[in-house]
C-alpha cells in the first residue's frame, strides 16, 4: 500500500496559495483577482482534507471503527458554503461597479474615496 | 512507483500548471477555463484521499456552478478581449518577489511534519456521505441551519446590489 507523505500535500497547498497571492498582487482585472481568491480558498481546503485524512490514518491503526477526522471534512464543506455565498455577493458588486464606471480595472476604484 | 503515486504527481503537476496559467493568461475567459482545470485536479486529489463527498461537491459547486457564474459575468460584460492594462513592471516584480518570500517562509515553517496519507485503498470511510451526513445532521445541525440563513442573506444582497436603480432615486 502506498503512503503519500503529508508534506507533499502541504507543499502543494502552499504553492497554490502563493500563486493565488501573486495573482491578487499582479493583476488589475477585478474578476481575475476574485478568481485568485477562490484559488487560495481551495488551497486551504486541500490542506484541511489532507490533515483530516492524516489524523484518521493515525487513529485507524488503533481502532478500526474510528471516525476521527470527520470534522476537518465538514469544515471544508462549510468553507464551500461560505465561498458560494461570497461569490454571489462579490460578482454582484463587480457587476454594479461595471455598470457605474464601465470597467473592472481596480485602479479606477480609488475614486471610491471621494 | 505505484499507480496512486503516479496519479498524485500527475494531479499535482496539472493543478500547479493550471494555477499558473490562471494568473498569467491574458484573456479572462481562458483564466476561467484554467481555473476549472485546477478545480478538476483538486477533485482528483479528493478522490485520491477517499473524500468522495467533498470530491462530488467540489466538482458540482465549484467547477460547475461558481465557474459558470464567473463565465457568465465575463460574457455579460463583454470582457473577453486581450488588452488589459498592466501594472507597472516594478510593482509586478515586487509582487512576485513577495509571493516567493511568503512561500519560502511557509515552507520553512511547515516542512518538519511527519505523517502520511493512505490513498484510496482500504482504510478510511470518513469521507463517505453516510458518515459525513450523520455528523452533519446531529452535531453540526446548528451551523448547517445558520448557513441557510447566510445563503438567504447572500441572495437578498445579490438581488439588491444587482438591481437597477430606479429613476426616482437617481438625482
Amino acid at each position: 500500500m502506498s503512503l503519500i507523505p503529508v508534506n507533499y500535500y502541504i507543499f502543494l497547498s502552499i504553492a497554490l496559495f502563493t500563486i493565488g497571492v501573486v495573482g491578487v498582487l499582479t493583476r488589475r482585472n477585478a474578476i481575475i483577482i476574485f478568481m485568485c481568491i477562490e484559488l487560495m480558498l481551495n488551497a486551504v481546503n486541500v490542506l484541511l482534507v489532507a490533515f483530516s485524512k492524516m489524523h484518521h490514518v493515525a487513529a485507524y491503526a488503533m481502532d478500526k471503527a474510528t471516525t476521527t477526522g470527520t470534522e476537518g471534512q465538514l469544515f471544508v464543506f462549510f468553507i464551500m458554503v461560505v465561498a458560494a455565498a461570497e461569490v454571489t455577493v462579490g460578482l454582484a458588486i463587480i457587476v454594479m461597479l461595471y455598470r457605474n464606471i464601465h470597467s473592472v480595472d481596480i485602479n479606477f476604484l480609488n475614486r471610491l474615496k471621494h | 512507483m505505484q499507480i496512486t503515486e503516479i496519479l498524485f504527481w500527475f494531479l499535482t503537476a496539472l493543478s500547479l500548471f493550471s494555477a499558473l496559467m490562471v494568473v498569467f493568461s491574458d484573456n479572462p475567459v481562458h483564466s476561467v477555463l484554467w481555473l476549472i482545470m485546477v478545480f478538476i485536479a483538486i477533485t482528483g486529489h479528493y478522490i485520491l484521499m477517499n473524500a468522495q463527498f467533498l470530491a462530488i461537491v467540489n466538482f458540482i459547486v465549484y467547477a460547475g456552478a461558481i465557474m459558470v457564474l464567473f463565465l457568465f459575468v465575463i460574457m455579460f460584460m463583454n470582457l473577453n478581449k486581450e488588452t488589459e492594462p498592466q501594472k507597472n513592471i516594478w510593482l509586478r516584480l515586487a509582487a512576485v518577489v513577495s509571493g516567493g518570500v511568503l512561500m519560502l517562509v511557509l515552507i520553512a515553517a511547515l516542512k518538519d511534519n511527519a505523517g502520511a496519507i493512505n490513498s484510496i485503498k482500504g482504510e478510511g470511510s470518513i469521507g463517505l456521505i453516510k458518515n459525513l451526513g450523520q455528523v452533519l445532521f446531529t452535531e453540526y445541525v446548528l451551523p448547517f441551519e445558520i448557513s441557510s440563513v447566510l445563503f438567504l442573506s447572500a441572495m437578498v444582497g445579490a438581488v439588491v446590489l444587482g438591481k437597477k436603480e430606479s429613476k426616482s432615486t437617481v438625482s
